[in-house]
């Protein structure tokens, strides 16, 4: 019975697996195979990557040849771009894995002189095809022809027979098209193109660039309508599979410690729900970053393994701090527990950010991470999208069961509601740090002001950062409400 | 680039630019291919005797020579010599775009 089944779900909805990390998740496991898939979005969008990809990984690691007919990029081009990749397209050539034909089209050198069609074409692909057994094309791009060819009517008709002969020799094929100004593809191949199209997409604000990828069609697959980040570098494409709004992780009913015994104290003795995510905000200097360390630090002594972000500072400036309040956080370090990743803010877009967030979890797995400070994303990019990117990312967390602690500059006399009302909605627990000065002497303090699912305590205490690290002092009776404190909890408090 | 071996270049050929190797490529026996042969044969006779000669590929049978003269369409023309080499599709029916595609010389 299960075998029957198994074999129906196969023969309905083959797919062939991309590689492109992240990709093969949003596709529920790949392109359709035997099928035409259209990829399109604007010059420099990525999609002769993401083609050449599909047919690199095809080859390479699932065993099925793949024939890649450039309209654009000469052979030497083409394996220049490859090789970027850490591919060789001589020696896959040589393999019999992977052939390149480059389609020369211009316009100048070609008169018109009668009816005729594009066998020649026909011939060349089927004879590499035949050469290597392939099983994926890759058109890049097509569209090339309509530049080159003045009879647009012979070359729509044949555009269609080409898409038939392809699906007819059972090919799973990639075809590129330059976007237009209101169709997806300058001269409408999506009309062709009934099974998947995907579209790219690469938008730089305010000199930031962010790439992102959405399925526009997808014939008999679920797909979200979502757009979903994605990142080029030294290893090509990752997607981000982030999947919103789906709320079917499990929670946890574990818990682990804050690293600071007077916190897990406030937290019913216990500290946080194991796969939680923790919202610490507070102005400067209040002591974010060394919570966090703790936090950090703590899991590492567990034997557990964390992945630290930086955002503000170089992972030597973290360690060095923190030694200074009596943490050793190198030791970690060198046991390989605590992993830094330190990052500038404004070099990639949010989108990126989270992209690149995300493949370092994918290949890390930790068991806690820390984003330290979230305030530099969200100055990268409007509120709304900080909330639904952060929402892809936090639930991303919950179902890795990772326990998440993101850190959150606030300025004083700033209302804290604005990132606050983007962020916290998706945290379940938020600790709030401020500086008060009720007899004249400054100090920290630190409450809960939310922690989801259990009983934790609501005073505000004193937060003392002294040599032997972070302790927390007795519960201040004295606290002033409003005033220095904007978050909803306090304002609840004072009616 | 590849050259078809059936023929042998004879020393008149290549020295004058007066000479024309023509070259047909076509896909088997389709009604668009045998006009071209027609087409191309008697525009040759008229504007070329005697000072011509033409090569026809069938790519079903030498799918390999379809790349080196980047052949997309078929039936395609591609005049060799005299050079540059210039390369024209279609059926060959439209007599006066074979001659203008060819830069064919009237003959005086």
């Amino acid at each position: 019975m299960p075998r029957a089944k198994s074999k129906v779900v196969r023969t309905s909805l083959a797919k062939a697996p991309t590689g492109i990390q992240g990709l093969d998740e949003v596709t529920g496991g790949g392109l359709p195979k035997g099928r035409v898939t259209l990829v399109c979005g604007s010059a420099g969008c990525g999609k002769s990557l993401l083609a050449m990809e599909f047919l690199v990984h095809g080859a390479v690691r699932y065993g099925e040849p793949g024939v890649c007919m450039d309209f654009e990029e000469t052979e030497e081009k083409l394996r220049a771009n490859v090789a970027s990749l850490g591919f060789d397209l001589r020696e896959l050539a040589k393999r019999k894995k992977l052939l390149v034909d480059y389609v020369a089209v211009e316009r100048h050198e070609i008169a018109e002189t009668g009816e005729y069609n594009l066998e020649g074409l026909f011939i060349r692909l089927s004879y590499a095809v035949k050469a290597i057994k392939a099983k994926r094309v890759v058109l890049d791009s097509i569209e090339a022809l309509f530049s080159g060819l003045a009879d647009s009517t012979i070359l729509r008709a044949e555009l269609r027979r080409l898409f038939h002969w392809l699906e007819d020799h059972k090919l799973t094929a990639v075809v590129t098209g330059e976007a237009g100004e209101h169709t997806l593809t300058r001269h409408g191949l999506e009309e062709y193109i009934a099974d998947c199209v995907i579209a790219l997409d690469h938008r730089v604000t305010e000199q930031i660039s962010t790439r992102r990828l959405r399925i526009v069609k997808y014939r008999g697959t679920s797909h979200g309508t979502d757009e979903y980040p994605f990142l080029i570098d030294r290893e090509g494409i990752s997607v981000v599979p982030l999947t919103s709004l789906a709320l079917t992780h499990k929670a946890l009913i574990d818990r682990v410690s804050t690293g600071i015994p007077a916190l897990d104290e406030m937290m019913e003795g216990k500290g946080f729900f194991r796969g939680s995510s923790v919202l610490v905000s507070g102005t400067a200097g209040t002591g974010k970053s060394s919570l966090a360390a703790n936090f950090a630090s703590a899991a590492c002594a567990r034997g557990e393994t964390c992945l630290y972000f930086a955002f503000e500072e170089s992972p030597s400036q973290i360690l060095r701090n923190m030694r200074s309040v009596g943490l050793d956080l190198e030791q970690w370090v060198k046991k390989r527990l605590l992993h830094f990743h330190a990052m500038r803010p404004t070099s990639i877009g949010l989108e990126g950010h989270l992209a690149a967030i995300h493949k370092l979890i994918a290949k890390l797995r930790p068991n806690v991470v820390v984003i330290d400070p979230i305030t530099n994303l969200v100055s990268a990019a409007g509120t709304y999208d900080v909330k639904s990117m952060l929402m892809r990312l936090v639930d991303f967390l919950k179902v890795e069961q990772i326990t998440s602690m993101f850190t959150n500059l606030t300025f004083a006399g700033d209302p804290q509601e604005r990132t606050a009302a983007a962020v916290s909605s998706l945290m379940d627990t938020w600790i709030v740090l401020r500086d008060s000065k009720p007899n004249g002497r400054r100090r920290r303090e630190l409450y809960v002001l939310k922690s989801r699912g259990m009983a934790h305590s609501r005073e505000p205490r004193e937060l003392i950062v002294s040599k032997r690290g972070l302790e927390l002092g007795s519960m201040l009776t004295d606290h002033r409400p409003a005033t220095t404190v904007a978050g909803s909890g306090a304002v609840a408090a004072t009616k | 680039m590849k050259k078809s071996s059936t023929r042998k270049r004879r020393p008149a050929e290549s020295a004058g630019s007066d000479f024309w190797r023509l070259r047909l490529y076509i896909a088997g026996q389709t009604p668009n291919s045998i006009a071209a042969i027609d087409n191309l044969k008697k525009i040759c006779e008229d504007k070329l005797r005697g000072k011509y000669r033409i090569e026809v590929v069938d790519l079903l049978e030498k799918p390999q020579l379809a790349k080196g003269d980047q052949i997309i369409a078929i039936p395609t023309l591609v005049r060799r010599l005299p050079p540059p080499v210039k390369k024209i599709i279609g059926n060959l029916s439209k007599t006066e775009s074979v001659i203008v595609g060819l830069d064919l010389q009237p003959v005086r």
